[in-house]
């Protein structure tokens, strides 16, 4: 029997980002919260500092950050009649596995959803009519606009200090920032961060052929910045260990940095490391939760937590897991299309892009962040006219170095062997001479794209694991084609002495090597309860007291990172919640 | 003495650093001392530093194989003199070896390659079989174990691996390959204190200056220039 603990005003099931931003802002207006977490606590002080941040193998390679798949994992096919098997390893995406999730390990490219991308269906319908979507892709409109929710992305980008270069002031369009984004109610906090040369010659090019760069924004302060909340972030050292690793400089924003230091001393919050929630405890009949059972996993006992208000912060397949084990909503069938909980999974397409040689060119490719770098939105979303060319949704360009790290990042021109002699001298001379520009796409919902739970394996808890069925469909090897091709045109005109091939995927979704920590979708927004799990509050239909923060929300994924939106959606649940809910409990929109 | 010319386990017990790491490195480090005191020269270099956990035949397999992968030039010394065989058998004796952060649980079926490792092995277990199963086939195409081969025949033999077409007994050569180039590549360039990488020698092949990596002025100063320092790793700091 669990061990039935005091009730409190509100439970946070993961102490990312969405955790703990709600922590406090709850905590703010009042209430008592309590932030679970499955991992361990760290402070940067001791978990980020010099020399021992500085190491590739531990951190990109054993995977120091990453959540272990023996805890719990998901099982992996291709499409419904395949049996799926266990990633044993984790490989395709990272979650995190400690108070202040995958924040800790982000690189912190720091975006805004286009004001397309939040009307995504009726923005196509409008320009292109009904037919131009196949029948398979269930594409959705998102449940608030982008004008609706640019206040939130403000106070968001205020928090984290994103460094960057507006495009578009409150509807004035500003040369050198991103002449597509939708109208944002002040400058970005930070100015852009040093571009590297590859950068700068990727502009110069991209500029020539009559495009758009401008500096990618950044969750890397590029000075000390001290943000909404008092907090002081450091400059960017331009380490180049942003990805997989914690930053020493404290200038890459993260809850540790942004917002938990106020979260330990604020009398009203209590953070509960290595406590795993298992379920929730659900009253089917009163539409509610009553709180969550949760393990101690130092002592393998088991309490309950009973809490007015049930937040659920954790990673996309950990808010979509606890959703099947507590038996809230309908699971997803993707035979009849009925169902909610699992429907809509999307990811993003990545590994794309061209890789060029510059012989007279010396970059020192060790020096540089993922914010150093030139983008492109030419041909994203639906920036472009896609009139006749037979696919929806686009990529994201950028070019520029972010990480000279040796045991991954060793680019030698196309036919070399891949050791040996000849290897080490193809290696040895081109390290310092190779530039990339990389293409990430957007990735569309189709029907056969789901999550459900597993027959067969279980977790480390007993619970069966999610079982994801996934592969790339037509409309993305189209998106890759296209926009692959349009980044190598750039990048014949930025004149190298050596161009690889453009790296276009085809052939089936592998699940081995890294892409993005950009999973999408399962517990998707919306207005209607019978094709969607929450609200435009985040509010669970299902139970009234439920929220369900991050980008497991997302109806589909644009080709950019989903950080910025679910900050942004968190700040905006947490709003309503005490503004609206609190007032009178009960469902926030009536179906 | 093969540790005098790798100045971290040196530094590790002359600076005395707390990490548990630098201690074991000391430690290791006293150990070699005294079993090269005290035993018989060994056949390859490397076993000068003893081993946690590989046998005499893995360490030998090893040897071969990194020494082709990573054979001395003008560049660096062979994959075995710049340590990798030490940084493997430090790998494979600790954590990750033991499968740390890998699923173990069962049932265990083939799969497609896009579902990715299912093999019951963990990387210590995956490497001892595969070494036997290599050598298994060795013995039948050329004769002798892989580590008796000439250079240019486990050059070969390598390559035969890599390109998938190898059939080893109850074992996939190619996965096999891929493993072993990934954890010779890792032990190569990973910082000196695992043990590889000894004297920065993969980071001086390439020009990678490891630590701090403080460059918010250098990005600058730098622009379209080498930046040429000697190298330093996290022992040099700690």
């Amino acid at each position: 029997m669990a061990i039935r603990l005091k009730e409190v005003d509100a439970v946070m099931v993961g102490m990312g980002w969405t955790g703990s931003i709600m922590a406090r802002e709850l905590t703010k207006a009042g209430m008592t919260v309590i932030g679970l977490e499955r991992g361990e606590d760290l402070t940067p002080r001791e978990h980020f500092a010099l020399p021992n941040i500085r190491d590739e193998l531990k951190y990109t390679y054993r995977k120091e950050l990453v959540q272990d798949p023996a805890l719990e994992t998901l099982t992996f096919r291709h499409r419904p009649s395949e049996m799926a098997l266990p990633m044993r390893r984790m490989g395709s995406f990272l979650p995190g596995n400690a108070v202040g999730g995958a924040a800790n390990h982000w690189g912190g490219l720091h975006w805004r959803y286009l004001p397309s991308d939040h009307l995504c269906r009726s923005h196509i319908v409008n320009r292109y009519g009904p037919k131009a979507i196949p029948t398979d892709m269930t594409i959705r409109d998102w449940a608030m606009t982008y004008e609706e929710l640019e206040p939130y992305y403000d106070r968001f980008d205020k928090l984290c200090g994103v460094s960057g270069k507006a495009g578009n002031l409150r509807g004035q369009k500003v040369s050198g920032g991103n002449v597509f984004e939708g109208a944002r109610s002040s400058e970005y906090p930070n100015p852009p961060l040093k571009m590297t040369e590859s950068a700068l010659m990727f502009e110069k090019a991209a500029k020539e052929l009559g495009y758009n760069p401008f500096p990618q924004p950044i969750s890397n302060s590029s000075r000390p910045y001290t943000n909404i909340e008092g907090l002081t972030l450091g400059g960017c050292q331009y380490c180049g260990h942003c990805d997989k690793s914690g930053c020493e400089a404290n200038a890459k924003a993260g809850p540790h940095v942004c917002i938990l230091p106020l979260l330990r001393a604020e009398p009203k919050f209590t953070l509960r490391a290595r406590s795993w929630v298992s379920r929730l405890v659900y009253d089917k009949r009163g539409k509610k939760v009553t709180g969550v059972i949760y393990t101690d996993t130092r002592t393998g006992e088991e309490y309950e937590q009973p809490a007015g208000i049930v937040v659920l912060s954790a990673y996309v397949f950990g808010n979509i897991s606890l959703l099947f084990h507590s038996k809230i909503g309908v699971p997803y069938d993707p035979m009849t299309q009925k169902g909610t909980v699992g429907r809509n999974y999307c990811y993003q397409l990545s590994r794309m892009g061209v890789t060029m040689f510059f012989e007279n060119k010396e970059f020192n490719p060790f020096m540089g962040a993922p914010g150093a770098s030139m983008a492109l939105d030419d041909f994203d979303g639906d920036n472009f006219d896609h009139g006749g060319l037979g696919f929806l949704g686009g990529s994201r360009f950028a070019c520029g170095h972010a990480d000279g790290r040796p045991i991954g990042y060793r680019p030698v021109p196309p036919g070399t062997p891949r050791w040996g002699a000849a290897w080490k001298k193809a290696t040895a001379k081109n390290y310092h001479h190779a530039a990339s520009i990389a293409v990430s796409g957007s990735n569309y919902a189709n029907r056969y794209n789901y999550l459900d739970l597993d027959p067969t394996y279980r977790d480390q808890l007993g619970r069966p694991l999610l079982r994801l069925t996934y592969n790339f469909v037509e409309n993305d090897y189209k998106v890759m084609e296209y926009t692959v091709n349009a980044a190598a045109k750039i990048a014949r005109a930025m004149n190298p002495t050596i161009m690889g091939p453009a790296r276009i995927r085809r052939g089936d979704y592998d699940i081995v090597p890294y892409q993005s920590t950009h999973n999408t979708g399962g517990t998707v927004m919306g207005h209607d309860p019978k094709t969607s799990v929450v609200n435009r509050y985040l509010q669970s239909w299902d139970a009234h007291n439920l929220f369900i923060m991050g980008a497991s929300t997302f109806p589909q994924q644009p080709a950019y990172n989903p950080t910025g939106p679910v900050g942004a959606l968190a700040y905006w649940s947490a709003e309503a919640i005490i503004n609206k809910y609190r007032k009178s409990p009960g469902p926030l929109v009536h179906a | 003495m093969g540790n005098d010319d790798n100045p971290i386990p040196r530094r590790g017990f002359l600076v005395g650093a707390g990490t548990a790491v630098a201690a074991s490195l000391t430690s290791l480090s006293a150990e070699a001392q005294t079993s090269t005191a005290t035993a018989t020269p060994p056949a390859v270099a490397t076993a000068a530093e003893g081993t946690l956990t590989l046998t005499s035949a893995e360490q030998a397999f090893f040897a071969a194989a990194v020494d082709t992968i990573i054979p001395a030039d003008e560049l660096t010394p062979s994959g075995s003199d710049c340590g990798v065989v030490v940084f493997i058998d430090r790998q494979l004796a600790g954590a990750y070896g033991s499968g740390a952060k890998l699923y173990r649980s069962g049932p265990f079926h083939k799969g497609k390659p896009e579902q990715g490792y299912q093999l019951p092995l963990t990387p210590r277990e995956f490497f001892a079989a595969g070494i036997v199963a290599t050598n298994a086939w060795s013995r039948t195409a050329r004769g002798k174990d892989f580590d008796r081969l000439a250079p240019k025949e486990r050059e070969a033999a390598l390559k035969e691996l890599e390109s998938g077409k190898v059939e080893l007994s109850d074992f996939n050569g190619k996965q096999f390959f891929e493993a072993l180039l990934e954890i010779t590549m890792e032990g190569f360039f990973a910082d000196p204190i695992y043990g590889g990488n000894r004297n920065k020698a993969g980071w001086r092949m390439v020009g990678y200056p490891g630590l701090p990596a403080v460059y918010t002025n250098l990005i600058d100063e730098y622009r379209n220039k080498r930046y040429s320092v000697e190298p330093q790793s996290i022992a040099d700091f700690s």
